[in-house]
């Protein structure tokens, strides 16, 4: 809660009046079905995932709070601001961007992404076109490129390390949260 | 001069370089000599028979003949010409030849002299040889011909050069980034034009510069032929220094978008400098011309580019010409853009983009790399030629010499680049989540290199409309040197003073691929969920509209539910294999291993033990592709062994009428068992299903009765190999490979087990096809079964000979990006 979210005002502003256009039943509160109804999130290989992120472990609901602190991750990083190590990481800076992909690959939040986790997702962005063998074997070949500790699962850091070429910043951006 | 050149070579490789540069000056005497005898005879003929051509003048010889014939019993009969002289009867075709052979001539040149090529831009040096082989031509009392004549440069030396940009044209980051260049491309230039046009003219109204008769219209044209980013220069110089890819995309787009803003203002300029005046209406008409233009070019392109994939839909049955479509489609979207005056270079960028996705789904693989192989041959030798003919046109053209105009123009346009860049990076800086820096900006501002383009359409200009021409000429040649001399041979410094962010050469990594589609479709979905019609969302749109009505007409058989995904990783596996194959020359096996070790045993040597346990093999389709790639690799390096052998002596092959494929396939195994323990990464081994040449082998060598049929035929015993099949309870059989020999030392016994053949129909018969497809003439296609089977099985050999030929892709960053972005 303490976060400096660095949203500003406008920001704010959109933000609450997509939820509230989302709250169908003006309960402040949003639950899965609300997500649920964007039609296009149901056509979105990992919506339920994207959807399943917003909700803390044990919640049913998610506040206006919540929702703005998702989103703030999808800002734009401020290389203005200069980087204050005594404040805590801010919730849109590279590595929490990447936490979060993470976070959605790791759906048993043990840290890492087990083989059965990684093969949970190429099935559902490969959506039933390709044969288990397949799968399988990109999943494979996957976790031995960027398993460097051979523990056959992919931690947060071998994740970081692989995504080291690709520009998060500029990828895990929404542009009209500049 | 040798001699000379002799003294200044540095001790180390004194003769090498000595015979290099030798070599080089000789080349140069001789086509000089041979071009200016060429130049010679052509003025005798054209002198002597005014109607023109040697054709008529061998006519007039042949009545002449008949009329001797018919009526002269006076003249002697002349001896018949066993051997006669016929110049210029090859002339046109030869001189044409002898140049290119002297363009590629000196490429080969440059690269066989080290240290010349690290420091100067191969560019740099093109012109100087053609500024020498004109100097030469001059000297030989001959006139230059004028080479870089703008029909031959826009119609025959260009395209080339274009069409290799667009098709190649990474989509990704050019999308990305499409605001920034087209920002530059149209505002940069514009500012670029009227600021140049405009100083110009206020120079040129200065009291005694003696230039004041330059009126403003033409110096508009001025300035807009010479304020626009050139893109052969451009890649002729980038291609060196290796610039990170968002500045190689910016400067490159730029140069190949402000095609469209040239085009409207050199023909706006053009058509009312002979009125002297341009009004409010004629500016709010080239605004509406530039955007047909751009548009129109655009949408040429792209009717060209579906027709072409369109076509190539249905050349399953004749893959030869299949690179020929691509080839004639893209030029004539760029002529028929140039007759309507449209943009031609932005139809062939579009044509190029537009038709890749789906012809390099159609095409086979061997096509695919003529294609490439043509386009970067042909870009390369007009390139060449480019820089020699203005180097040799510089030694040809009338010159006025004027210090003023010259060094103002100059000097304007660096001033005009660098300013343009920076107020417009200010701007763009306000839209863009990656800013560019100072550094970018530098290295776009100093990129910024004028090229052949705005020689020829200079050229091009009327010499009565505009006295000035020559003028302008010599101003032209003048920054085009400035450009490609000064600045491309400094920005290579510059690049590492300045320490830009060089081009990663590293490849993507399947992780990076995976992680990036997750990551669009993340975006995707946060952008639904705040009701933002982002970038992903219509990214998205188009890639979904694309797979479901698109795809489906352009793609042929069942390749267009691959998914990407799919599509680059049987890419990437492809390219290690090649590269594993290429690079290991030898099993590096420890020497020490006895015979008959298991693939089980060496692995937990390698390996931690967790990973050990994952030793029995799975088989997928990948892993399939991934060997027979390996496999077909092998065949270059095999097939010289393979030569000597006589095909009676092969086991025929039911399944296919090569007989000497059998053993082919025999010596592929060795070498893929060998390369296999190399592979330590890999324990996955393919699934060959039962009618596949892995099984046929495997069943004609564990003596089966197909061996009896053919009479007279005789196994070479195989000292490296057998196979032995056992049949498993599923009915899916394991194929034990033994390599060993008792007496060979170092040798691998792989168990290979092969998983439940769950594949679905799609999945055999993509199998299947794979299958017939790599004995048969080694295409990549994965699906349509058996069609390939019927062209190739006429001319086995013929084909063999020809896949053997191909040098296999290059580590070229285009081949990983995903069709679309």
């Amino acid at each position: 809660m303490n976060w400096p979210l660095y949203v500003t005002p406008a920001h704010i502003v959109r933000l609450y009046d997509r939820f509230e256009a989302l709250d169908k039943e003006k309960t402040g509160h949003l639950r899965p079905q609300d997500f649920g109804a964007i039609n296009r999130l149901a056509m979105n290989p990992i919506g339920d995932r994207i959807i399943g992120a917003f909700f803390s472990p044990g919640q049913e609901t998610v506040d206006f709070h919540s929702f703005v602190r998702i989103l703030a991750h999808f800002r734009p990083a401020d290389k203005k601001h200069p980087k204050d190590p005594s404040m805590p990481e801010p919730v849109n800076s590279r590595t929490s961007k990447l936490k979060f992909a993470f976070q959605l690959y790791d759906q048993d939040k043990d840290g890492k992404i087990s083989r059965a986790e990684l093969l949970q997702v190429l099935r559902s962005m490969l959506e039933m076109q390709v044969t288990e063998e397949q799968l399988e074997s990109i999943a494979d070949r996957t976790i031995q490129e960027a398993d460097l500790d051979k523990d056959d699962a992919i931690s947060f850091e071998e994740f970081r390390k692989s995504l080291e070429k690709v520009n998060i910043d500029h990828k895990m951006s929404i542009r009209f949260l500049r | 001069m040798s001699v000379r050149v002799a003294l200044h070579s540095p001790t180390g490789s004194r003769s090498f370089l000595e015979r290099g540069l030798l070599l080089l000056v000789m080349l140069i005497f001789l086509e000089g000599t041979v071009l200016t005898l060429g130049a010679a005879s052509s003025p005798d003929i054209s002198a002597q028979d005014n109607t023109g051509g040697g054709h008529d003048r061998r006519d007039d010889h042949r009545g002449i003949a008949g009329s001797h014939e018919h009526t002269n019993y006076t003249y002697t009969k002349k001896a018949f010409p066993v051997l006669s002289l016929d110049y210029h009867h090859i002339q046109v075709p030869f001189e044409i030849s002898l140049w290119v052979l002297l363009a590629s001539l000196m490429k080969l040149g440059f690269h066989l002299i080290p240290r010349l090529s690290s420091i100067v831009p191969e560019s740099c040096l093109l012109i100087v040889v053609g500024l020498l082989v004109g100097g030469l031509i001059k000297l030989a009392g001959e006139e230059v011909p004028p080479v870089l004549d703008s029909n031959l440069f826009f119609l025959c030396l260009l395209p080339p050069i274009i069409l290799d940009a667009g098709y190649f044209l990474p989509i990704r980051p050019f999308m990305e980034n499409i605001g920034t260049i087209l920002m530059f491309a149209v505002v940069g230039t514009l500012w670029n034009a009227f600021f140049v046009g405009g100083l110009l003219y206020a120079v040129c109204q200065i009291e005694g510069t003696y230039l004041s008769q330059v009126e403003l219209l033409p110096c508009l044209l001025f300035g807009s032929i010479i304020s626009a980013v050139d893109p052969v220069a451009v890649l002729a110089v980038f291609e060196e220094i290796h610039i990170n890819e968002l500045l190689h995309i910016l400067v490159f787009g730029e140069s190949l978008l402000n095609d469209a803003v040239t085009v409207v203002l050199y023909h706006l300029f053009e058509e009312y400098s002979g009125a002297g005046e341009v009004t409010p209406t004629d500016v709010i008409l080239g605004v509406i011309c530039f955007l047909i233009v751009s548009l129109g070019g655009i949408a040429v392109g792209a009717i060209y580019g579906i027709l072409a994939a369109f076509t190539s839909r249905f050349t399953s049955h004749t893959r030869v010409i299949e690179p020929l479509f691509v080839f004639v489609y893209s030029y004539m979207a760029y002529l028929s853009a140039e007759m309507f005056h449209l943009s031609g270079i932005m139809a062939l960028i579009a044509c190029g983009a537009v038709m890749r996705p789906y012809v390099e789904a159609n095409i086979s693989h061997k096509s695919h790399t003529t294609v490439k192989y043509f386009l970067k041959m042909w870009s390369s030798v007009s390139e060449t030629l480019i820089f020699i003919f203005l180097g040799v046109a510089t030694v040809a053209g009338p010159h006025a010499w004027n210090w003023t105009f010259v060094s103002v123009t100059v000097i304007l346009c660096l001033v005009s680049r660098v300013i343009g860049v920076v107020g417009l990076t200010f701007i763009i800086n306000k839209f863009r989540i990656v800013k560019l820096t100072t550094k970018d900006q530098f290295i776009v501002a100093y990129g910024g290199l004028r090229g052949a383009i705005a020689f020829s359409l200079g050229y091009l200009l009327d010499k009565d409309l505009f006295p000035m021409r020559t003028m302008f000429l010599t101003a032209i040649i003048t920054e085009i040197f400035f450009t490609v001399f000064v600045q491309g041979m400094t920005i290579k410094p510059l690049v590492d003073l300045l320490a830009v962010k060089k081009k990663q050469e590293a490849k993507r990594s399947i992780n990076e691929e995976i992680h990036t589609q997750f990551l669009d479709h993340l975006l995707t979905g946060i952008e639904d969920i705040c009701g933002h019609y982002g970038h992903h969302h219509w990214k998205d749109k188009l890639n979904r509209f694309n797979k479901k009505y698109i795809k489906k007409c352009l793609i042929a058989g069942e390749r267009y539910k691959e998914p990407q995904l799919i599509a680059f990783y049987h890419k990437m596996e492809f390219k290690q294999a090649i590269e594993l194959v290429e690079s290991g020359g030898g099993v590096k096996l420890p020497s020490a291993m006895p015979s008959q070790v298991s693939m089980q045993n060496i692995q937990p040597k390698k390996l931690p033990p967790a990973v050990a346990e994952r030793a029995l093999p799975q088989f997928t389709k990948g892993r399939e592709e991934e060997i027979r790639k390996i496999l077909r690799s092998n065949l270059q390096k095999t097939r010289q062994r393979l030569r000597s052998y006589n095909r009676h002596t092969l086991v025929a092959d039911p399944f296919e009428d090569g007989w000497n494929d059998f053993l082919l396939k025999k010596q592929r195994m060795i070498e893929l068992e060998k390369k296999m323990t190399e592979m330590s990464n890999y324990l996955t081994v393919p699934a060959a299903p039962p009618d596949s040449p892995t099984m046929c082998r495997a069943r004609l060598a564990s003596g089966d009765d197909f061996k009896a049929e053919k009479a007279g035929a005789k196994v070479i015993p195989d000292p490296n190999a057998f196979y032995n099949i056992k049949a498993s309870s599923d009915g899916v059989p394991t194929i034990q490979v033994d390599l060993a020999s008792p007496q060979s030392p170092d040798s691998v016994n792989m168990l290979n087990e092969f998983s439940k053949r769950g594949a679905t129909d799609q999945g055999l018969g993509q199998r299947e096809g794979a299958t017939r497809d790599e004995d048969q003439g080694l295409m990549m296609k994965l699906s349509s079964a058996g069609k390939e089977e019927k062209e190739e099985g006429g001319n086995k050999n013929p084909g063999l000979m020809r896949c053997l030929s191909d040098p296999g892709p290059s580590n070229e960053d285009e081949e990983d990006e995903p069709f679309l972005p």
